[in-house]
Parts: structure tokens; C-alpha cells; sequence
């Protein structure tokens, strides 16, 4: 076994996920199965292999400079409170945060 | 009115003044009322915007200028692109009534070529899925077999451009979202290099794959869309300031005496037999095209599902963590902000959604972060090696698209695991950042569509499309 229901339940609480305990259970064999079948990058020796943390080079992707740090107006800000849950112009409204 | 419209087709007609734009419009739109309710292919449709657009075209129409390339084109959109003014739920219920103050730069560019926008194309929620059985808002039926799934993600724009819903689409890729449903659905689908067409206003699933890219009935339409959206965009840090060549002008090009490879590795078990019979016919094809076919290895093929699902997935639980009922979207009530996070994310997001988060969280936490994402990582360099060292022996890669010709629903929705297989031969190139198209190439039984894929080198999208128009005059789609 791979992954733990102790496994799930701290992954859960990380990414805020509120989970029922047949979630859990599911997730959990069908997340071990997967996990069970990315075990097989095990057989690669990858000692000497260099990360791809980017897919194209400097090159192809960044202007010769920077751009210039310039403030331009964004009149947005009445369109993106509209979409909110509960806005109190200028501000999104949210239930208290409580210590934990 | 004719049945089979293409964006040249389009143009020329308004040119001619056989129709208006707003005449093809409202047909268009008879024809969704019509088909519609039985595929869930749209799930917003936007003739305000679509009317409006139209009578612009229209009037340039009277004016007796030169029309842009999209002039007219009915074109729909997969949800997880942002346009303003107009729902775009990612196919998820934590989304529902989300409607984007801005417009993508992919439909922007459209627009500013004359397309008209009909509608919003359902998918797999947050593009995650194989056969559009993950929307919140009910599974795509392929046109070509309603029992059956169109593919996914993007199965909703696949599937409108099969049934003559729209002339094109864009439709998104991050795993084989464009291409998969493309080759279920009997059409032409491409995803140019990743960089090559802005992300910009497109909703974010993996941002080191994740890519935008045209359907279309036909090559030369594919062409059309990708030399009007590719191209450097200052909002998009990762698009490339390589410049765009002339698609429409190099796809004329002979392909006669190109070298083609064909893996190995993707002719093995796993594959239907039908399938198979369709690919080698088309194999055929470019023999008699006078290309070369060279038998090639690429020998970390097998390694690329197990790396797709830990790379997306990581990306994917980082992407998606700004779903928290705060700024938009759906909220679900907590008595502390917490609680809200919890409650709004557990109930918003779909089960394939969540359980990606989780393996995607997995992999990136303490103590796990070496042995998965940074292994991952590294035999991502392995794949993109793969394709580097192919590309210096053959001009391009042929394979199939999909191992199997569309599924029926449900048949693949208990085994998470099983319909992640149904990737396995278009993940590799979207690790390595290659240019990939699927054409059609025969229909199993004369019903069920089969796709025959090819890749180019990065940046090599006027190649890759050489070879896919060559195919389809060589009426490839009937082998």
C-alpha cells in the first residue's frame, strides 16, 4: 500500500478539501493504484538528468529586456466585484477567521 | 444553404453576396436548437454578441473591401477560455455563474479576424478528462455514435464541429485534450508547440502544458485559425516571440521525399485492431505521397502517462487552489473562513477534480516531493530528449491518435486508471512541447472515426500541417 487514509486525510486538509469517508476510502485505492503504476519511473535511473523545469529556452521565449515597470489604468475592479459571493465595494466580504 | 461549411467557404460566399453573415447566424442556430438538447455539446450560447458581430462583418461586406480570413466564420469556444460578458464555467459547478470581465487573447484575435462567437463548448471539468464524462453539466454525445463519447476534454468542440454546429472551434490541450477528441469525432485537430498561441485568459489547469488550438472539418481551416491566434503575446510570459510563418501558404507545399518515423513504441499491445488496420493504411498513403517511413525508438514512451499524471496533476493542485468561494464562483457557507474553503472546494469541485488535487498535493509535499514530481520532472527531459534525437534522423513523427475508436458511456468512468490510458500516445508530445495535429484516417466499420496523429519538431507547425493536408487530399479520411 502506497497511501495511507492518514495520507488522504493530511493531503485533504492541505488543499482545503472537505471529504465525506467514502471519499476518502475511494480516493485513497484509487489514488494507491495510481501511485502503484507511477512506481515504474523507479526503473529509470535519472541520477544524471537534469530537470525540465521549463519547456522552451530563454531564448525563445524572453525579449532582449525587460519590460518597463509602467502603471496603466484597470478599470475592472466594479466588473470583478460583481462576480464575487458577497462584495462590499471595494472589498470582498468573508467569513470571520477564526484561530484554529 | 449549404451543409458543409468552411471558413473559406464562408468568406467567399459573403463576398459573392450569396448569404449574410447574419443569415448564416441565424441558421447556425436553427441547427443547435435542433441538435443541441441530444449532444450537450453548447452550454451557453451568446447571439447578442454572435448578431452584433455578424452585422459588423455584414457592413464590411457593403463596403466591397477585402474581407479578414474569419470574416463570418460561426465559431464556438471550449468553457475553460474566458470571454467577456459571457459564462465560462470550466465545466465545474464552482464556476457556475462566472461570468469574465475580460476576453482571452486567443478570442480577441478571432473576433478582431471577423470570426463570430456562437457559444461556450461544455468539456471535462477543468479539462481534466478523457471523454467529457466529467462535466457538472451532463456528459457530450459523439455525433457519430450517440451511445458513445466524443473524447475530452474538449469533447464539446469537437463535437459541434462534427455536427456541423459550428464551422470551427478552439478547444484546449494539455494531455491530448484536442487532439483525442478530434480523431473520436471524424475531424481535423491541432495543438500548435507549447508557446505557440497565447494563454491568456485561459483558464488554468497545467500551466507547463497546457495549450489552445483550432478544430476544424479540414486542414486548410486548421491553418486559418492557427495563423490568426499564434504569435507573441506581451500578457503571456511563456508565448514565444518566434515568429509566425505563413501557415495557409506553406501547407500547399510538396511533401514528397519527407521523412516520417514511426515509433515502435506506439505500435505495441494496447492498441485495437481496428485501429491499427486504419494507421497502417495510412501509413500507405504517404508511401504512395513519395515520404520515406523509417522505423524509430523512442524508448521512454511508456514512462509518459506515469509522468503526465504526476506534472498535471502537481500543476493542477496549484491552479486550482484560488477556487476558495472568496473572488468568484460559487461559495459554500462556513461559520469561519476555513470552514468555507473546505466546504466551497469539497462541494464545488467535481470527484475526478478532487481526486487530482489530492494526488497532486501528494506528490509535491514534504517527503514525497523527490521521489515524485522531481523524478517526474526528470523523465520529462528524457521524453522531450526522445523527440530531439527522433527529429534529427525523420521531419516528422506518425502515430495514432487514440489506442481505441470512440467508447461507449460509462465504460471507462469506474477505473480512474483506465481512461488515463486512453493518453497514452498523446501525452508524449505534450511533455515535450511538440506541435501535434490528428487528421481523420478511416472509420471502423464505416461508423467509428479513427484519428492518425503527427508531430513536429517544436515550432514545426507548418510542417506538420504539409503532411495533414496532404493526407486529407489524398482523401486519407476514407482508407
Amino acid at each position: 500500500m502506497k497511501i495511507s487514509r492518514e495520507d488522504v486525510v493530511r493531503v485533504a486538509e492541505l488543499a482545503y478539501l472537505d471529504l465525506s469517508a467514502d471519499e476518502l476510502e475511494n480516493y485513497r485505492k484509487q489514488i494507491d493504484e495510481i501511485l502503484e503504476y507511477i512506481g515504474k519511473l523507479d526503473e529509470l535511473d535519472t541520477s544524471n538528468v537534469e530537470p525540465m523545469a521549463q519547456v522552451l529556452t530563454d531564448d525563445q521565449t524572453a525579449d532582449a529586456t525587460l519590460r518597463e515597470d509602467v502603471e496603466v489604468p484597470c478599470g475592472l475592479a466594479g466588473e470583478i466585484l460583481k462576480q464575487a459571493p458577497d462584495p462590499e465595494p471595494p472589498y470582498f466580504r468573508v467569513p470571520k477567521v477564526i484561530e484554529r | 444553404m449549404t451543409a458543409n461549411w468552411t471558413i473559406d467557404g464562408v468568406r467567399e460566399a459573403l463576398a459573392a453576396r450569396k448569404v449574410s453573415a447574419r443569415e448564416l447566424v441565424g441558421e447556425f442556430y436553427r441547427r443547435i436548437t435542433a441538435r443541441n438538447p441530444e449532444l450537450n455539446a453548447y452550454l451557453a450560447l451568446s447571439p447578442e454578441r454572435a448578431y452584433a458581430q455578424a452585422d459588423k462583418v455584414d457592413a464590411l461586406v457593403a463596403t466591397g473591401r477585402p474581407l479578414p480570413p474569419l470574416a463570418g466564420a460561426p465559431i464556438a469556444i471550449k468553457d475553460v477560455i474566458s470571454t467577456r460578458g459571457i459564462t465560462t464555467t470550466c465545466g465545474s459547478r464552482i464556476l457556475q455563474n462566472y461570468v469574465p470581465p475580460y476576453d482571452a487573447t486567443a478570442v480577441e484575435r478571432l473576433e478582431a479576424a471577423g470570426a463570430v462567437m456562437l457559444g461556450k463548448t461544455n468539456c471535462d471539468e477543468f479539462a481534466m478528462g478523457s471523454s467529457n464524462e466529467n462535466s457538472a453539466y451532463g456528459p457530450v454525445k459523439n455525433p457519430a455514435a450517440p451511445d458513445r463519447v466524443p473524447g475530452g476534454s474538449s469533447g464539446g468542440s469537437a463535437a459541434v464541429v462534427a455536427a456541423g454546429l459550428a464551422v470551427a472551434s478552439l478547444g484546449t490541450d494539455t494531455g491530448g485534450s484536442i487532439r483525442q477528441p478530434g480523431a473520436l469525432c471524424g475531424i481535423a485537430a491541432m495543438m500548435g508547440s507549447y508557446g505557440r498561441v497565447s494563454r491568456y485568459g485561459l483558464i488554468a489547469f497545467a500551466s507547463s502544458l497546457d495549450r489552445i488550438g483550432p478544430l476544424a472539418t479540414n486542414v486548410r481551416d486548421i491553418a486559418t485559425m492557427m495563423q490568426v491566434i499564434a504569435g507573441r503575446d506581451t500578457n503571456d510570459a511563456t508565448s514565444t516571440t518566434a515568429p509566425v510563418p505563413d501557415y495557409r501558404a506553406e501547407i500547399d507545399k510538396p511533401i514528397k521525399g519527407l521523412r516520417i518515423g514511426i515509433p515502435k513504441e506506439y505500435f505495441g499491445v494496447g492498441m485495437d485492431e481496428g485501429v491499427r488496420k486504419k494507421i497502417a493504411a495510412g501509413i500507405e498513403i504517404y508511401k504512395k505521397l513519395g515520404c520515406t517511413l523509417i522505423d524509430i525508438r523512442m524508448p521512454h514512451t511508456d514512462y509518459a502517462i506515469a509522468t503526465y499524471y504526476i506534472i498535471a496533476t502537481a500543476e493542477a493542485s496549484s491552479n486550482l487552489a484560488r477556487y476558495d468561494g472568496v473572488r468568484y464562483g460559487m461559495r459554500a457557507e462556513g461559520d469561519s473562513l476555513l470552514s468555507m474553503y473546505r466546504k466551497t472546494r469539497g462541494s464545488g469541485f467535481g470527484p475526478e477534480v478532487k481526486r487530482r488535487i489530492v494526488l497532486g498535493t501528494y506528490v509535491l509535499s514534504a517527503g514525497y516531493y523527490d521521489a515524485y514530481y522531481l523524478k517526474g520532472q526528470k523523465v520529462r527531459s528524457l521524453i522531450a530528449q526522445d523527440f530531439r534525437e527522433a527529429f534529427t534522423k525523420v521531419d516528422a513523427i506518425l502515430t495514432p491518435t487514440s489506442p481505441v475508436p470512440a467508447f461507449r458511456l460509462g465504460e471507462r468512468t469506474a477505473d480512474p486508471l483506465q481512461m488515463y490510458l486512453a493518453d497514452i500516445y498523446t501525452v508524449t508530445g505534450s511533455l515535450a512541447g511538440v506541435p501535434g495535429i490528428s487528421v481523420p484516417c478511416g472509420k471502423i466499420d464505416g461508423k467509428l472515426p479513427v484519428g492518425l496523429q503527427i508531430f513536429g519538431p517544436t515550432f514545426g507547425e507548418a510542417r506538420v500541417l504539409q503532411l495533414a493536408h496532404a493526407f486529407e487530399q489524398a482523401d486519407g479520411a476514407s482508407v
